[in-house]
């Protein structure tokens, strides 16, 4: 096929009825891709009422919107979703077609593969072009970040794969920027579903869910009870970030599920990972130590989250957190700042 | 209710140490267990079987070893287990192992309910159990935290998605990931020890699943590792001593934080 090559595309996932900023680091993502291949870079938009949302692609370095705006398309039906996506792709075939390692990703790709008999690589770290083969190259962490593997499509297209959340920033936007948006129908066997949405419970935690936080403060067993643990929170509000934590105190109660980083957890990238009482066994830090910057605090000198701290403290942090939390007295930062 | 549950062998975690020298990981001599997270699954079936009543057949796919988790799933309440099990399977990737695994329960029975976990704890794609259930033409769903309901050939049940939890219905037969909120495994017990070692376990193999073998394990897998590496992950930090020196410590977090703009100029004044 090296002649007739399609173009590189990325799926736009829609959070509340707008386009979520995961769907812009997709795109600085497809940009590379796109300009290394020397085709188009598209995005594809599947929601209702989405149809006049999707100038912020154009602007973040998608050439082309392809929009789906149906009422069928609301809320996220697996069978309906993915009879759309396969008629889009059959009819403009892409080369590439990456999404998000959302939950909404990792269970849109799966499907949608198995349907296009091609291969899917799971929540990538890294993507380029091979220079020689014009190869998409997946690279992925494995066996908790133990391992990082790279990964090819060869013979079978289009080449799909989903990208971890914050692997990479979204373009500064340009709102000179121009595209072209092809609004395409929903074919009605596309649109029918079997699957009905009855509600959603938003849970009331602090900050954003942590796969999406710039910031998180983790604790472990060492924040020794729930009341300490309350300590997190604080700084974690104030700083405009999340509260995150290790499996131990998930099975204490101190910090819901959806909190825990790791291995049986959640894969975590902020920009800063402030890991308090925390020991660092490896099943922790195959969930974290993909973040920028590390801060731990922790009693004993030979804890091993030491080792992949940028900044280690080796303290009491009831002491220490504290501290911290004056630092910044009336609650600052990006989202406390708003609040003042 | 009718329902299968399928389990993958990984690598024990608990074991994976790293080389203090090298920061890699060391692989010799580890052992093998039940894929931690495939824990639950056993453990929703088994519960709905408690509720509802019916049968769980065990299915994984690996190599002949994978009878040893199959086993450990018996003991703690499943009634039979079939291995899928063949050189030809060698190499497969999601998709590869996923078609084998769909023609491997389709071999073992009708199904309702077919559970999985939320991902393997050596691949980790997560991608197994919904390409089964598509491949099935099962109702999918992945990050499920609770069943609400069974009835009438309706499933109801909440899914744990970024920033909260979604409940969702769908027809039966269904193909449940579950996440480990779900529930809290249970241990073996001895009586269900003996059970499983009165069960046989049947071996499916390329042949009994009438699958071409163009479509079978490395041959039949549309993506290639072209590489691995092994990734150092120690940084070289500054470590504090908040005995010798407190302000210090807290002083470089500040600066940090300041710089990443998560603290604003005008507090550090007012300091
Ligand atoms: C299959 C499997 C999967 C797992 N998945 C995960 C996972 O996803 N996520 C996860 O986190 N774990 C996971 N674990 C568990 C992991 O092995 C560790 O048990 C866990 O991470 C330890 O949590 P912790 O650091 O809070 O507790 P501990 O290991 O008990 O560490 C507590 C730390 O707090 C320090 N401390 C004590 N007092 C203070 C103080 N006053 N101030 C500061 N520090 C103090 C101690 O020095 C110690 O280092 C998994 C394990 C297995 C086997
Ligand atoms: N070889 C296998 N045999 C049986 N079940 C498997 C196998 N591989 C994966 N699974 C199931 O699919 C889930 C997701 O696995 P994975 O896609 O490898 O992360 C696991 O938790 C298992 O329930």
């Amino acid at each position: 096929m090296p002649n007739s090559r399609g173009d590189v595309w990325t799926l736009a996932e829609v959070r509340d009825g707008a386009i979520h900023s995961v769907s812009w680091e997709l795109l600085a993502w497809g940009r590379k891709l796109a300009d290394k291949l020397g085709s188009r870079l598209a995005s594809v938009v599947l929601g209702s009422g989405v149809a006049d949302k999707t100038d912020s692609l154009i602007h973040h370095g998608a050439d082309v919107v392809y929009v789906v705006d149906e009422p069928e398309l609301a809320t996220y039906r697996p069978d309906a979703y993915n009879a759309v996506l396969v008629s889009l792709v059959k009819e403009y075939k892409p080369e590439i077609f990456i999404a998000s390692a959302t939950t909404t990703g990792r269970t849109v790709m799966p499907v949608l593969y198995v349907d296009l008999e091609t291969g899917l690589t799971a929540d990538c770290t890294g993507l380029d072009i091979d220079p020689e083969t014009k190869l998409l190259l997946q690279t992925r962490p494995a066996i908790g970040g133990n391992v990082m593997a790279d990964i090819r499509t060869p013979n079978t297209r289009p080449q799909m794969c989903t990208v971890r959340p914050r692997s990479k920033r979204p373009l500064a936007p340009d709102a000179n920027r121009r595209g072209e948006v092809i609004v395409k129908r929903g074919a009605a066997a596309d649109l029918a579903s079997i699957y009905q949405f009855l509600s959603f419970d938003r849970e009331k935690a602090v900050g954003l869910p942590i796969q999406d936080a710039e910031i998180i403060v983790a604790g472990g067993k060492g924040m020794k009870n729930p009341k300490n643990f309350a300590l997190l929170e604080e700084l974690a509000r104030r700083l405009g970030g999340s509260v995150g934590a290790s499996r131990q105190a998930v099975d204490l109660s101190w910090a819901p599920y959806s909190a825990q980083v790791g291995l049986s957890g959640k894969s975590v990238t902020p920009k800063i990972y402030i890991a308090c009482g925390i020991s660092g066994a490896v099943q922790h830090l195959a969930g974290m130590s993909a973040a920028d910057t590390v801060i731990a605090i922790n009693t004993d000198p030979d804890a091993p989250i030491f080792r992949v701290a940028d900044i280690g403290i080796i303290g009491n942090a009831m002491e220490i957190v504290p501290k911290l939390i004056d630092m910044c007295p009336g609650g600052c930062g990006r989202k406390g700042g708003e609040a003042r | 209710m009718r329902m299968a549950v399928l389990i993958k062998q990984v690598p024990a975690t608990e074991n994976i140490k790293i080389d203090e020298k090298t920061g890699t990981m060391i692989r010799e001599g580890v052992e093998a267990e039940l894929n931690p997270l495939d824990l639950h699954a056993v453990e929703e079936a088994v519960r709905l079987k408690e509720r509802l009543g019916g049968e769980i057949t065990v299915i994984s796919m690996g190599p002949p070893a994978a009878r040893r988790a199959i086993a450990s799933a018996i003991a703690m309440g499943c009634d039979r287990g079939f291995l899928i099990s063949d050189r030809k399977f060698a190499g497969s990737d999601t998709l590869a192992t996923s078609l084998t695994l769909a023609a491997g329960v389709r071999k073992a029975g009708e199904f309702d309910l077919i559970f999985a976990g939320e991902r393997a704890t050596d691949g980790e794609t997560g991608q197994v159990g919904p390409a089964v259930g598509r491949y099935l033409g099962a109702s999918v769903f992945t990050y499920v935290s609770k069943v609400a309901s069974v009835e009438g050939g309706r499933i109801v049940l909440e899914r744990a998605v970024e920033g909260g939890h979604e409940t969702v219905a769908a027809p039966l037969p269904a193909l449940l990931c579950v996440v480990k909120e779900i529930n809290t495994p249970r241990l073996c017990t001895l009586a269900g020890k003996m059970r499983a070692r009165r069960t046989e376990i049947p071996l499916l193999d390329a042949a009994s699943l009438g699958i071409p073998d163009a479509k079978l394990g490395l041959g039949g897998s549309p993506t290639k590792v072209v590489r691995v590496m092994y990734p150092q992950i120690t940084r070289n930090g500054k470590i504090f001593s908040a005995a010798d020196d407190p302000d210090g410590a807290v002083r470089a977090v500040f600066d940090l934080l300041r710089e990443h703009g998560a603290i604003e100029e005008a507090t550090s004044d007012a300091e």
